[in-house]
């Protein structure tokens, strides 16, 4: 086990490494050079643009520069917005927990959701149920979710008047950021009503943001399920009499999630992705919106420090969901 | 030579592929209405200049806001009604079939070709041209697609051309993956070293010999490549990031449509129904292709 995990961890560096490289000629791709990026409309004299371009160390070879950066990067300091003036890294946390929130959110709709439909339709395999559950798997995989959030929209804020359009509370309270976690730092508000507020508010927006991970999940938990319902030990279990929900629920499923975890651990980036879309459209504030703002806003920095951080991110995830199969599934640890 | 003869060589003889690729196909029923609608959004683009009632920049000044024909208020003139500046909505989408369909032939194009070269090579090869190759995509496939198209778009400025550039790279890993995979089985089969020994030179071997038989997951994987890339140009067209206005782009049609969801829900509707149910068609084809062209499916 300890081997295994070692191996694993040594092949995430060369990914990291690749990541920073992707990043650092990100900033040395785009027309111009930072002075004049921070300079702006305005120009800058040759001497000062000189004087700058050393005191950032632009003026050293490229291999100097990207050490340089990669020390940076190692010691958490990803550079200064060109917009706030604000650290980078800073900025980005104290964004995340909002997009760590929703995606959460979405998650758990997702699997609580999709996993049941996906064990109904693969238990009922070939009849009307399964037909649907599929026809709407496929559906949601093929969703564009800025529209399907715009519909949602359309429906449940506009037509029925149920939730709220945008943000993430009533701007009738103030909520003073503490965990970041809205429906944490409401709790603990003493008015009434805000707990309720920062829950509505997060509804929409996970429900949008959950649809493709439910379609993935649903479409896997059926294909895993139809194989396992196969195995041998299943008509065992048939054959000494078990009850039928005890041998799909508790014989069966617990080896069919087992590649639906994998999947599970996949949707990182999809939910990420996706919370770009999503929080643009619910004006949700958190990183996706962000990095958005960033791209029309031309903030360099900004955008090269949010993408690497992204990146890692869902590289350190695979990497748990690699660990973590390979504790449920002792097979695995031994394989190449 | 007699007719009995040739009557039992026909029955002996197995199907052509097409009409062997045919009977399995369209067992599926949903690829095949899939297939069906593909067609007609093709008909639709290539003709569109024909079928759009009106142009797809013409401002009507006098119908701004037009709700569709059937509700109260509209005309059909306008059918599903008009947008902001008085533009005819189905008409705007007839044409921005084009541009959808455009994408998706380019970015499959650009991304099947350069993977195939990439893939065939490296499998081919083999060695630390492999390694590199294969560990940059998998560098790519790390992060999220839509954010490295982003990020592609933020270095070469957005436009509807750098956005199809983006997505062909940002796509591309998995036709390489793919590509290396189906040469890396194929090679050491006895017909590639029946060609060797015969003398075929490596240019021969890895594009005549072998590439034909790795093309049936790569025919699946460019026709769900359909869907993403119009999925994607979507996506970026939404963010401002793509098809700039007044392009008729399904995406960028959407791209303020927020404004007008209290007054207009057409305007927000009916560009994303033409974009969900294009990709839904190109997806159920595609899952229909993979079951068609699969062997280890076939009983």
């Amino acid at each position: 086990m300890i081997r295994f995990l070692f191996r694993r961890i040594a092949m995430i560096i060369p990914a990291f490494i690749g990541v920073t490289l992707l990043t650092f000629a990100l900033i040395h791709l785009i027309p111009g050079d930072p002075v004049e990026l921070m300079a702006g409309e305005r120009g800058i004299d040759p001497v000062r643009h000189a004087r700058l371009m050393a005191q950032l160390g632009l003026d050293k070879p490229l291999p100097i520069q990207y050490l340089n950066y990669i020390t940076g990067v190692m010691r958490g300091d990803l550079g200064k917005s060109l917009v706030t003036k604000q650290p980078v890294l800073k900025e980005f946390l104290t964004l995340f927990p909002a997009t760590l929130e929703l995606s959460l959110f979405a998650l758990t709709f997702a699997i609580t959701v999709g996993l049941p439909m996906g064990v109904l339709a693969g238990v009922k395999r070939g009849t009307f149920l399964d037909h649907s559950v599929m026809g709407l798997s496929l559906t949601g995989y093929s969703m564009p979710i800025f529209w399907w959030g715009l519909q949602l929209i359309l429906f449940f804020s506009v037509y029925l008047g149920w939730t709220p359009v945008s943000g993430r509370i009533s701007a009738l309270f103030w909520i003073e950021p503490d965990t970041g976690f809205m429906l944490i730092d409401a709790l603990r508000s003493e008015e009434k009503g805000t707990w309720i507020s920062a829950l509505r508010h997060l509804i929409l927006p996970s429900l949008v943001l959950g649809t493709i991970p439910l379609a993935v999940i649903a479409r896997m938990t059926r294909s895993s399920m139809l194989e396992v319902l196969q195995e041998d030990y299943v008509r065992t279990a048939r054959a000494k009499g078990l009850a039928p929900w005890r041998v799909i629920m508790i014989h069966a499923l617990r080896n069919a999630t087992i590649p639906v975890i994998t999947v599970i651990g996949l949707q990182t980036g999809v939910l990420l992705a996706g919370a770009i879309l999503t929080e643009s459209i619910f004006a949700w504030p958190g990183i996706g919106k962000w990095i958005l703002e960033s791209i029309h806003r031309r903030d360099y920095p900004a955008i090269q420090g949010g993408v690497l951080i992204i990146s890692s991110l869902i590289i350190l995830v695979n990497l748990g969901v690699d660990v973590l199969y390979g504790i449920v599934n002792p097979r695995i640890r031994h394989t190449r | 030579m007699s007719d009995t003869v040739e009557y039992v060589n026909q029955s002996v003889a197995p199907p052509h592929p097409l009409k062997e690729f045919w009977f399995y196909f369209k067992e599926n029923k949903g690829a095949v209405v899939g297939l069906y609608y593909i067609v007609i959004v093709i008909l639709v683009a290539i003709f569109a200049n024909f079928i759009a009632p009106h142009g797809p920049f013409e401002q009507y000044r006098d119908a701004i806001l037009k709700p569709p024909a059937w509700m109260d208020g509209g005309i059909w003139t306008y059918p599903l009604g008009t947008d902001d500046v008085g533009r005819d909505i189905l008409s705007r989408l007839i044409y921005g079939a084009r541009l959808s369909l455009f994408v998706g032939v380019i970015v499959v194009t650009i991304s099947l070709a350069a993977g195939i070269l990439l893939g065939i090579t490296s499998g081919y090869i083999g060695g630390y041209y492999e390694t590199a190759i294969m560990r940059m995509m998998d560098i790519m496939l790390a992060m999220p697609a839509l954010l490295l198209a982003m990020a592609i778009v933020t270095i070469l400025g957005p436009s509807l051309r750098n956005a199809i550039l983006a997505i062909a790279i940002v796509i591309l890993p998995h036709y390489v993956r793919l590509t290396r995979a189906s040469v890396l089985s194929e090679k050491t089969k006895d017909y590639v070293t029946a060609s060797t020994v015969s003398g075929a030179g490596t240019f021969r071997l890895m594009f005549i010999v072998i590439l034909p038989n790795c093309m049936a997951p790569l025919i699946v994987q460019a026709t769900l490549g359909f869907s993403t890339a119009i999925l994607d140009a979507a996506a970026l067209g939404f963010l401002g990031l793509g098809a700039q206005p007044p392009t008729p782009e399904w995406g960028a049609m959407l791209a303020n449509a927020l404004q007008f969801i209290q007054r207009a829900w057409w305007m927000v509707t009916f560009p994303g129904l033409a974009i969900l149910l294009t990709v839904l068609a190109f997806n159920l084809a595609g899952d229909g292709l993979r079951d068609a062209l699969d062997p280890k499916l076939k009983r």
